[in-house]
């Protein structure tokens, strides 16, 4: 029988499956005990069915089933989750986004900005009992740069040669200077990973991945659980207390609460904000959140033949009709946060030159007067999922007070991808989960000819803005950069910025120790399960 | 016999082929490729150049379909991109999980429906009958998602007595499995039973209504022994036919009581896979419930037979 067997057996002490809590018996007794169980009401209950508690495993509700386990091939937000227990990073960001080291302890930049030296921390061991060294680090950047299919080389593309400099010492070379660097290895590109493992297990790495991190790969049942367990030679071992943790993907938001409140999870991501009262309301739950670092927006394509977002002045209009917090208390209890840039008004790289404008539905007639347009005809494609409908007819009812038809059209995920990919598309409900650095949330965006900037957008001055911020760490250069890059792209609108999202966790009171991160990845150090 | 048993089997091949065909196809119209799907967020070209050529994406539909059926001749139903894990070792995972759902379910659908058709067309018109079509109509009505959130809220949250989610292996501990199973089986069986008991109702009224049960009633057989003995083997046939349908049905995946419940079926497998583009798990999938579909239809005529010997001439 394939389900429900370990491919690497539970070291002792490890608690029991989630179900055992309910019927800890040998079938001899079972139907009895069933029978007893469904017939004999309420003067069982918490007698006879409940048995003790399986402490020590954190059974952790996620939204969606992870891709491959492989730090260099993986794409979605549920497989980062599953490595922040498994895979330790060179950096990782604090609550306050700023880098603080893991597996690298210090790191010095070059004058020129062309070449990042880093430190390793010394006794560091990957999961199969090789040592972490510069070799291995150098092995792991190349497998993210080299490897057909690699999801990092885009990432890290600027990185030219990386140089063994000592055991514990290895420096990249860059092709030119790149202020992102480092916040790409507080994602997957700095997540180590055993160099005998990869050979050994070539394009099946993914089977039983071997990192560095504070949990290994115990075993995983597509869609059913991935279940990891405690590393005893992890360099940060005193901080781990929680033996297991077990993944369990629930899609449905409604459907992982209930899960909560029956113990079947100690802990879930993405709480729907309609259920925040809820919790609040049960004294056995507790709730954290805090705000994301991607965002939510109307991404135009001006290059639609005869449509009327190509006009400016249009765009204008539709930002002006537009009332964000209207939006985030009709469709999401006022949980999420009004915005219009590329990062939320919260983190300290928002250009604050450029507040939130308010809704003003005289200039946006007026501005449709001036176009010629009185009732310009737009399709808003959303995602077919719980909220994105709602939010597209809130903007549909406020934008025909100002004279637009917007007629909403609801595809799924890929879909409306594809639709974005190949221009077939007017306007688009379109989120970003973010990273840590802004030019994460921009570069791929809005540069002339990037990956996923879907409304071909391209402008010079935006352009040379872009090209500023990268080009050195400086932070007040920095700052300038997104000033300027505000200027332009603010005023040419390819998309227009509405909200960011508040990421929402649900957790058992047994759980302590929990503290939100602004990327939505839950850190497992200092976690304790009572 | 024999050579019915031949003929039927004979017959399944093509119909395979022509599944496969058709699903292979459908596939293709699907907006938006796999390579897409694939590259999530970041979408480097030069990921996606690398995934249309490994899995011969720009290649035209035939060759492609080649492709395919050439492994599955070879007893390769390829590997599924997303997961990156053979189809056969995800089905063979999935399969004996959605085998005993859709069994027990069959358990509970034929536990209420048939006592309850039988009970309705021995009462006619009285209160008892009224009483089962009225629990039918509700076993019709009530969607299966908002059933099971409720049966989740009163059996594991309330009263905590059955485990909200998930799978635990017979062959690992019988009474979890079961615990486990409990609810899901009768959220699905209970609108299978609704059916089961209207078709058993109706079949049961017609034979009721024939000459040799008047016969029997006349020659003073008991009412119970007409009923059980005389009336319903007769009125077996659709039942038996029905249920083989509704099993056949339940075996591809029950998808919103496998959300709801955390089952780790065909139905998560197939949405998943649709949504992501995974065509290959698609395929196998559709191929295994196809093929599991002629076998249970197969299995409903030798059983009719069996019950009601008259059809083993035929």
């Amino acid at each position: 029988m394939p389900a429900r067997r370990a491919t690497v057996p539970p070291a002792s002490g490890a608690a029991r499956p989630a179900a055992s809590r309910y019927f800890r018996l040998h079938p001899d007794g079972l139907m009895l005990r069933l029978a007893a169980c469904l017939l004999a009401g309420i003067a069982l209950h918490g007698i006879a069915c409940a048995g003790p508690a399986a402490a020590q495993t954190l059974r952790y509700g996620m939204m969606e089933d992870p891709d491959a386990l492989d730090p260099t091939l993986a794409r979605t937000f549920a497989s980062r989750m599953v490595f922040a227990a498994l895979c330790d990073k060179l950096v990782d960001i604090g609550p306050d986004l700023k880098p603080v080291p893991q597996l690298a302890t210090s790191w010095e930049l070059a004058p020129d900005e062309k070449a990042l030296t880093m430190h390793l921390r010394p006794g560091v061991l990957f999961h199969d009992g090789e040592k972490l060294d510069a070799a291995a680090a150098k092995y792991t950047i190349e497998r993210h740069m080299k490897l057909p299919g690699s999801q990092r080389r885009s990432e890290i593309a600027p990185i030219g040669s990386v140089d063994v400099v000592d055991d514990l010492t290895f420096r990249i070379n860059l092709k030119q200077p790149f202020a992102p660097l480092l916040a790409q290895f507080t994602d997957r590109a700095g997540m180590m990973i055993s160099p005998k493992a990869a050979e050994r297990l070539g394009d099946k790495f993914a089977s039983a991945p071997v990192c560095a991190g504070p949990y290994k790969f115990v075993e995983r049942v597509p869609q059913d659980r991935i279940v990891v367990e405690r590393f005893p030679d992890y360099w940060n071992k005193g901080a781990i207390h929680i033996q297991r943790i077990e993944f369990r993907p629930i899609p449905d938001a409604t459907v992982r609460l209930t899960n909560l409140r029956a113990g079947q999870l100690d802990l879930l991501e993405r709480l729907a904000p309609t259920d925040v009262a809820q919790v609040k309301r049960d004294a056995k739950l507790k709730l954290e959140s805090t705000y994301e670092l991607g965002f939510l927006e109307v991404l135009f394509n001006p290059n639609k033949a005869g449509s009327p977002v190509a006009d400016p002045k249009v765009r204008a209009a539709f930002e002006a009709a537009l009332d964000r917090n209207a939006i985030n208390q009709v469709v999401y209890n006022g949980e999420f946060l009004a915005g219009n840039q590329w990062v939320n008004p919260k983190n300290p790289n928002y250009v604050a030159e450029y507040p939130i404008p308010k809704r003003d539905v005289a200039k946006a007639k007026a501005l449709l007067a001036e176009a010629g347009k009185p009732n310009p005809q737009i399709t808003l494609t959303v995602y077919a999922d719980s909220d994105s409908p709602r939010t597209g007819q809130v903007i549909q009812a406020m934008a025909k007070e100002a004279g637009f038809d917007v007629k909403i059209q609801a595809v799924d995920f890929t879909t409306a991808l594809d639709a974005a990919d190949k221009g077939n598309y007017e306007a688009q409900l379109y989120s970003w989960s973010g990273r840590s650095d802004p030019d994460g949330n921009t570069f791929s965006f809005l540069a002339c000819k990037a990956a996923l900037n879907y409304p071909k957008y391209c402008s010079p001055e935006a352009d040379a803005a872009l090209q500023a911020e990268r080009g050195t760490v400086d932070p007040a250069k920095r700052k300038a950069a997104w000033k300027a890059l505000a200027d332009q792209v603010l005023k040419d609108r390819p998309g227009i910025y509405i909200l960011h999202r508040k990421l929402l966790w649900a957790y058992s009171q047994k759980l302590t120790g929990f503290v939100p991160y602004p990327d939505g990845l839950v850190r497992f150090t200092g976690l304790k399960l009572n | 016999m024999l050579r019915f048993l031949a003929r039927r089997l004979a017959l399944a091949v093509p119909t395979l082929i022509l599944a496969s065909m058709i699903i292979f196809a459908l596939q293709q119209l699907l907006p938006g490729d796999v390579a897409t799907a694939l590259t999530g967020e970041e979408r480097d070209p030069q990921v996606i150049a690398f995934i249309r050529e490994k899995y011969h994406l720009d290649e035209p539909l035939p060759v492609r379909y080649g492709y395919w059926a050439g492994g599955v001749l070879r007893g390769d139903l390829g590997d599924s991109i997303r997961l990156q894990k053979p189809v056969s070792e995800l089905i063979v995972e999935k399969l004996p999980v959605t085998l005993e759902l859709a069994c027990l379910a069959m358990l509970v659908a034929l536990a209420i429906g048939v006592p309850m058709g039988v009970l309705s067309a021995v009462k006619r018109g009285q209160t008892a009958d009224t009483v089962a079509n009225g629990i039918a109509l509700w076993g019709l009505s009530v969607p299966n998602f908002w059933l099971g959130i409720l049966l989740i809220l009163l059996f594991s949250v309330e009263l905590g007595w059955l485990p909200a989610s998930g799978y635990v292996s017979p062959f690992e501990s019988l009474s979890e499995n079961l615990a486990a199973m409990v609810m899901p089986a009768f959220v699905l069986g209970n609108a299978i039973a609704a059916v089961m008991m209207r078709h058993t109702r109706a079949a049961m009224l017609g034979v009721l209504g024939s000459d040799y049960v008047r016969t029997a009633r006349a020659k003073g057989v008991s009412p119970l022994r007409v009923t059980l003995r005389h009336a319903l083997p007769n009125a077996a046939i659709p039942i038996i036919t029905l249920g083989a349908l509704e099993f056949g049905q339940l075996l591809s995946g029950a998808v919103l009581t496998e959300q709801v419940f955390s089952v780790p079926g065909f139905g998560k497998l197939m949405v998943d896979a649709v949504f992501n583009r995974d065509f290959a798990t698609v395929q196998g999938v559709v191929i295994c419930t196809a093929a599991t579909y002629i076998a249970l239809n197969l299995a409903a005529d030798l059983l009719s037979a069996a019950v009601n010997p008259k059809l083993r001439r035929a």
